[in-house]
C-alpha cells in the first residue's frame, strides 16, 4: 500500500503538467455540471417560493355565525393538505384592500366585502388536481359562498414546473454523460503515458491488484481534487452572481462534497476501466 | 535431468490471422540453453508468449514448472511470472528511473521486503557487469548496457528459466557476444535459457540445441549446424 501511494504521487511529481492538465479537465467537466446544478437549484428554489403562495380562498355567506366559522377553521386545518388556516373577517379584508389598492380606496364599503377563509398548503399538495378537489371538499359546507384559487394560473404554474423538473433531469443527465466522457479519456490518457509500466509489472509478476491500486489511487486523488477544484469555481460564480445581479442559493455542504465524492468516484472507475484495459492486453512483439 | 517446460501437441490460432502455431511438441530440462530460430512470422514470439502465459494455446497443453494452461487460473499466473525472467529485443525499461530503480522496481512490486532490496540490486548490477552504471539512466547507457539491464531485472526474482525475444536484436556484433557470454554465465548458474534468434551465427557456433519454427510447424529440433545452413 504505501509503495502503491508512492507511485502514485510518483506520478504526480513526474508528469506535473499532465497531472495539471488532468485535474484541470476534470475540475471544468464537473464545473460545468455545477453549473447547471447550480442553475437548476435556482430555478427549482424560485418555484417553490411561488408556489409557496398557492392558497385557497373560501368566501362566506352573509352571516355566517362565529361557531360556524370556528368549527369550519378546525376541520379543515385537520386536512391533510392544509398547512394552515385563518379567517379573514369582512373588516380586516376591507383594510387590506384599502392598503392594496389605494387609488381605489373610496370606492370600499365593507359591505361589499365577505368574510373568507385562507387556506395555504403543504409542499406536494399544491398541483392543479389536488387543489381543485380540496376546493370541492370545502365548497360543500353550506355556509360558503364561493371558492377560488385562481385555476389557471396554478396550472400553468405546475405545467413550467414538470417542465422545469423533465429538462433539468435530461440535461443534468446529457451534462453528467459529457463530464464521465471527457474524465474517462483524460484518465486514459495518464494510463496510458504509463502503459509501458503496467507491461513490466506484469511481467515480472505483480498481481492484478497491485498493479491497479497506484493507479486507482491516482485517479481518486485527481478526480477528488478536480472535483474541489469544481466546487470553488461554482461557488465563486454563486458569489459574482449573487453581488452583481440577484441572490441566488448554493449547494447545502452536503450536495458540495457530493460533487468532490462525484470527481473521486469517476477518477476510480475511469482508472478503473483504463488499467483494466492494460491488464488484458498482452504484451506486443519485440 | 528433469524436464521444466513440457509442449504437447500445442496448437495456437488467432481469429484474424489464423494459425500462429501448429501441433508443436518438445520439452526442455533443467538448466537447459536452447535457441528458437525461424523466419519472421514463424511462430517464435508466439511461443514465447505461450511459455510465459501471455496467451493461452487453442490446442494442447504448455506446462512450465508444473503449471499446466489446462488448469492454471489468470490470477495464479503471477505466481508462474515470478519465477520467469523475460528480456525483448527492445530493452523495456523504464526511461524515467535509474539503472538500480529499474531493478528494484521488479523487486518492490512482488513483495520482496524494502530492506533486501538494495542489496540485492548491488549483486544483480555487479553479475551483469553494471556495478559502476547504477545511477545512470537508460538514455545514458549503450544499447548492448541497456540489455543488461534488462537481464538484470529479469533475473531479479531469481528465475528458473529465462526467455529472451530477440535480445541481441538490436546491438552490434561486440555487445551480440557480450550478451551471449553473460547469458551463458547465467545458464551455467542454473538457469534455463530460451532465446529466439535470427542470428544463425550465433547458433552455429555454439553448438547448443535449437528449434527451427516454419509457418507455426516445428522444423527442427536438434543440434546439427549443418542442418541450420541448409536454410540459411
Amino acid at each position: 500500500m504505501r509503495l502503491a501511494f508512492r507511485e502514485a504521487l510518483l506520478a504526480f511529481r513526474r508528469t506535473p503538467l499532465m497531472s495539471m492538465l488532468g485535474i484541470t479537465t476534470i475540475a471544468f467537466s464537473l464545473f460545468a455540471f455545477g453549473l447547471f446544478g447550480l442553475v437548476a437549484l435556482n430555478i427549482r428554489e424560485a418555484l417553490r417560493l411561488v408556489e409557496d403562495r398557492v392558497e385557497v380562498r373560501a368566501f362566506l355567506v352573509d352571516g355566517t355565525s362565529e361557531e360556524a366559522i370556528a368549527a369550519a377553521l378546525g376541520d379543515v386545518a385537520a386536512f391533510p393538505e392544509v398547512r394552515e388556516v385563518g379567517y379573514v373577517s369582512p373588516d380586516s379584508a376591507l383594510a387590506r384592500s384599502r392598503e392594496e389598492l389605494a387609488e381605489f380606496r373610496d370606492v370600499f364599503d365593507a359591505s361589499v366585502l365577505p368574510g373568507s377563509l385562507e387556506i395555504r398548503l403543504r409542499e406536494g399538495f399544491r398541483d392543479p388536481v389536488t387543489v381543485q378537489a380540496l376546493a370541492d371538499r370545502i365548497a360543500t359546507y353550506p355556509f360558503i359562498d364561493d371558492v377560488r384559487f385562481g385555476q389557471e394560473w396554478v396550472a400553468k404554474l405546475y405545467r413550467v414546473r414538470t417542465l422545469s423538473v423533465l429538462a433539468g433531469t435530461g440535461l443534468g443527465i446529457v451534462f453528467a454523460l459529457v463530464a464521465v466522457l471527457i474524465i474517462g479519456s483524460t484518465i486514459r490518457m495518464a494510463v496510458l503515458a504509463r502503459a509501458r509500466e503496467i507491461e513490466i509489472m506484469r511481467l515480472v509478476g505483480a498481481t492484478n491488484a497491485f498493479v491497479r491500486m497506484p493507479f486507482l489511487i491516482e485517479g481518486v486523488l485527481k478526480g477528488a481534487l478536480g472535483g474541489a477544484l469544481a466546487v470553488g469555481l461554482t461557488w465563486l460564480t454563486h458569489t459574482g452572481v449573487s453581488r452583481a445581479l440577484f441572490e441566488t442559493v448554493f449547494f447545502t455542504p452536503a450536495q458540495a462534497s457530493l460533487g468532490v465524492l462525484a470527481g473521486a468516484l469517476l477518477g476510480f472507475f475511469g482508472s478503473l476501466v483504463s488499467v483494466g484495459r492494460h491488464l488484458r492486453a498482452v504484451w506486443k512483439d519485440a | 535431468m528433469s524436464g521444466v517446460l513440457r509442449l504437447d501437441d500445442v496448437t495456437k490460432e488467432y481469429p484474424r490471422t489464423g494459425v500462429a502455431l501448429k501441433n508443436v511438441s518438445f520439452t526442455v530440462d533443467k538448466g537447459e540453453f536452447l535457441f528458437l530460430t525461424g523466419p519472421s512470422g514463424s511462430g517464435k514470439s508466439t511461443l514465447l508468449k505461450l511459455l510465459s502465459f501471455a496467451e493461452r494455446p487453442t490446442a494442447g497443453e504448455v506446462k512450465v514448472s508444473g503449471f499446466s494452461s489446462a488448469t492454471l487460473r489468470d490470477r495464479d499466473i503471477p505466481q508462474l511470472r515470478r519465477r520467469l525472467g523475460i528480456v525483448f529485443q527492445d530493452f523495456r525499461l523504464l526511461t524515467d528511473r535509474t539503472v538500480e530503480a529499474n531493478i528494484a522496481f521488479a523487486l518492490e512490486v512482488t513483495g520482496t521486503p524494502a530492506s533486501s532490496i538494495g542489496g540485492k540490486v548491488g549483486r544483480l548490477l555487479t553479475q551483469v557487469g553494471l556495478a559502476s552504471k547504477a545511477t545512470s539512466m537508460p538514455h545514458e547507457l549503450s544499447g548492448g548496457e541497456q540489455q543488461r539491464v534488462a537481464i538484470a531485472r529479469a533475473l531479479a526474482n531469481d528465475p528458473f528459466l529465462l526467455l529472451a525475444d530477440e535480445p541481441t536484436g538490436n546491438l552490434d556484433e561486440r555487445a551480440t557476444r557480450g550478451i551471449l557470454q553473460l547469458l551463458r554465465e547465467i545458464n551455467a548458474l542454473g538457469t534455463a535459457v530460451i532465446m529466439a534468434t535470427h542470428d544463425l551465427s550465433l547458433i552455429m557456433r555454439s553448438g547448443y540445441r535449437y528449434l527451427e519454427l516454419d509457418r507455426g510447424s516445428l522444423h527442427y529440433d536438434g543440434t546439427d549446424a549443418r542442418t541450420l545452413s541448409r536454410h540459411q
